[in-house]
């Protein structure tokens, strides 16, 4: 019988054909438990009675919401993070490298083919590389960490086809903002979105992360990609038969088909304050800006900060605009400095901060207080995310983001 | 698996969400019995004082959308409601509800067809008879039971590692 990626994923991990709704025990490959949540996990891992972490190598334990710390008790997030690392034996700590669904590929944990699981909604990021990652609460995270294994109802499928080529301005976050406009906040609920065509084969590894990553606003459980040569560059593996097996059959069955032509698609923002409030820049276009975010697991790599550095070069951003620059992680902060991109941000006025979840989160520098409006990469515009209720959240690519500080409106790159 | 009971039978809506089943402003009430007499408040504020233990919910679909607050979950069940049918479940809520020993099964046919009031017989795992119709249910892997049947997550691994 025909299957979906996910189906094929899950069913050679169980060794055994499987079906949406089915519900199955799936082995665990990589858990991901950030600084939020490593204290409540850690008790609970207690409560449940258990003597010692089923594999602790398989764990890994991030810092990145709290750092730098913000607010005077934050630190004692670390601290449990210490001891329960130091209790059980935790190797695969990052205290200061970056933001966890960044570091859960870059540092080559998450492989394609492999389950992972962590505390944070955005786990959905890891189906960049054809990986079945998700988030869950910390009383299951508990549960895997002292028997290597979860429970899951295999999803259903939505096949997005995307082909032909982008417009110069529109990147895979325009994208992406399009997907969930179209599908609205919950049209993907609990099922996978699974994406393909040859806009998406054209796609760098971090342009996919960016669509994986956001496949939640969508209410999805997880947003895949069949690996590819690509994929096992970034993962530093060989393409073998293995990675080759791992795509969708032809006649798989999906419970919904949407098709885009690249061509049609246009710079696009969720506008305030719904991730599914998606409009064309050049309707919002000319609102007065007071600061810019350039950032977060969404779009806070290498090439999104070559993006906003190839419009900004030699060139200076509008006055009295504030404009954040957070590297997602410290690999790519040091790539941004040798190859002389931070040098060129900073020239334009850009503050340039320590990698980590930053301002995406409201714990960093740059919070905003009512009737501002900030234009930001990252992946919510929730009320009060990045401060007060009344601030004005707009959500946009690295391109229009980087445009619009150069001009203090909204402006389509 | 063979664990038959009969179940008076409460009827709820399509889109049943966490806001429903809890609202916020009960979430921070001390205990689970606290938040009890408000569930279901926005919708039908009586059905918390009417609900009897072992009774059952029949729901559409996408129940427990919305929030992941585990309070949802948690409150049905200290209702003593045996288990819900609903068309479909909200992802976050069917995992929160079995880690908290709450019983969802999953069937299309059963809400367009019962009324409220009514009892059904329940085998989980095997079907559901309602006015003389059976009604097919899938069944759940034996861990997932474990988990139900202890009492939820937490009890469940204090059972398996021997300390309840």
């Amino acid at each position: 019988m025909a299957h979906t990626l996910i189906e094929k994923l899950i069913g050679n991990k169980v060794g055994k054909e499987v079906f949406p709704g089915d519900i199955v025990t799936v082995p665990v490959d990589w858990c991901m438990v950030d600084d939020i949540m490593v204290a409540f996990a850690a008790a609970k891992f207690e409560e449940m009675g258990f003597a010692k972490i089923w594999d602790p190598d398989k764990v890994v334990l991030i810092y990145d919401h709290f750092l730098p710390t913000t607010q005077a008790d934050d630190s004692r997030q670390f601290r449990a993070g210490n001891a329960f690392a130091d209790k059980y034996g935790l190797k695969n700590v990052h205290r200061t490298d970056g933001i966890c669904h960044q570091l859960m590929t870059e540092a080559g944990y998450v492989k394609p083919g492999d389950i992972a699981f962590g505390t944070d909604s955005h786990t959905t990021t890891y189906g960049c590389v054809g990986a079945f990652s998700t988030g869950i609460g910390y009383t299951e995270m508990a549960g895997i960490l002292g028997t290597g294994e979860l429970w899951m109802k295999v999803p259903e499928s939505i096949k997005v086809v995307i082909d032909g080529t982008l417009p110069s301005n529109v990147t895979s976050k325009d994208v992406i903002l399009r997907i969930i406009g179209d599908l609205t906040a919950s049209g993907a609920t609990y099922q996978s979105l699974e994406f393909s065509g040859s806009t998406v084969d054209n796609m760098t590894l971090a342009s996919r992360m960016t669509m994986s990553n956001m496949a939640v606003e969508a209410g999805a459980k997880c947003g895949i990609f069949a690996p590819d040569e690509k994929t096992c560059e970034y993962c530093n593996i060989p393409y073998t038969e293995k990675e080759k097996a791992l795509r969708p059959d032809a006649d798989a069955s999906y419970s919904r088909i949407l098709t885009y032509k690249a061509e049609d698609m246009v710079p696009v923002m969720a506008c305030p304050s719904l991730v599914d409030n998606i409009k064309p820049v050049s309707e919002v276009s000319g609102t007065k800006v007071d600061q810019v975010f350039l950032g977060s697991c969404t779009n806070g790599r290498l090439e999104d900060l070559h993006a906003a550095a190839e419009i900004l070069k030699d060139r200076h951003i509008a006055p009295y605009l504030k404009m954040i620059v957070t590297p997602a992680s410290v690999k790519i902060y040091r790539e941004a400095l040798a190859d002389g991109t931070l040098g060129i941000l900073s020239d334009a006025g850009a503050i340039i901060t320590t990698p980590g979840c930053g301002l995406c989160c409201g714990r960093g520098g740059g919070i905003l207080c009512d009737n501002e409006v900030v234009v930001a990469t990252n992946n919510r515009n929730f009320l009060g995310r990045m401060g007060t209720s009344k601030v004005k959240i707009y959500l946009a690519s690295p391109k229009t983001a980087a445009m619009t500080a150069l001009t203090g409106v909204i402006t389509e790159a | 698996m063979e664990n038959t009971f009969t179940a008076k039978i409460w009827v709820l809506g399509d889109d049943i969400d966490t806001d429903i089943i809890l609202p916020t402003e009960y979430l921070a009430l001390k205990t689970v019995e606290d938040m009890k007499p408000y569930a279901f408040s926005p919708l039908r504020p009586e059905l918390a004082g009417l609900i009897q233990p072992g009774d059952m919910i029949v729901a559409g679909k996408n129940f427990g959308c919305g929030s992941s607050r585990e309070q949802a979950p948690e409150v049905v069940k200290a209702l003593g409601i045996s288990c819900v049918v609903a068309k479909s479940y909200a992802r976050i809520f069917f995992r929160n509800a079995i880690n908290n020993g709450l019983l969802l099964i999953e069937n299309a046919d059963l809400y367009d067809e019962v009324t409220e009031g009514g009892t059904a017989e329940v085998t989980p795992g095997k079907d559901i008879i309602y006015n003389g119709k059976t009604y097919e249910i899938a069944s759940l892997p034996a861990n997932l039971m474990e988990i139900l049947n202890a009492g939820g997550l937490v009890k469940a691994m204090r059972k398996r590692n021997g300390l309840d």
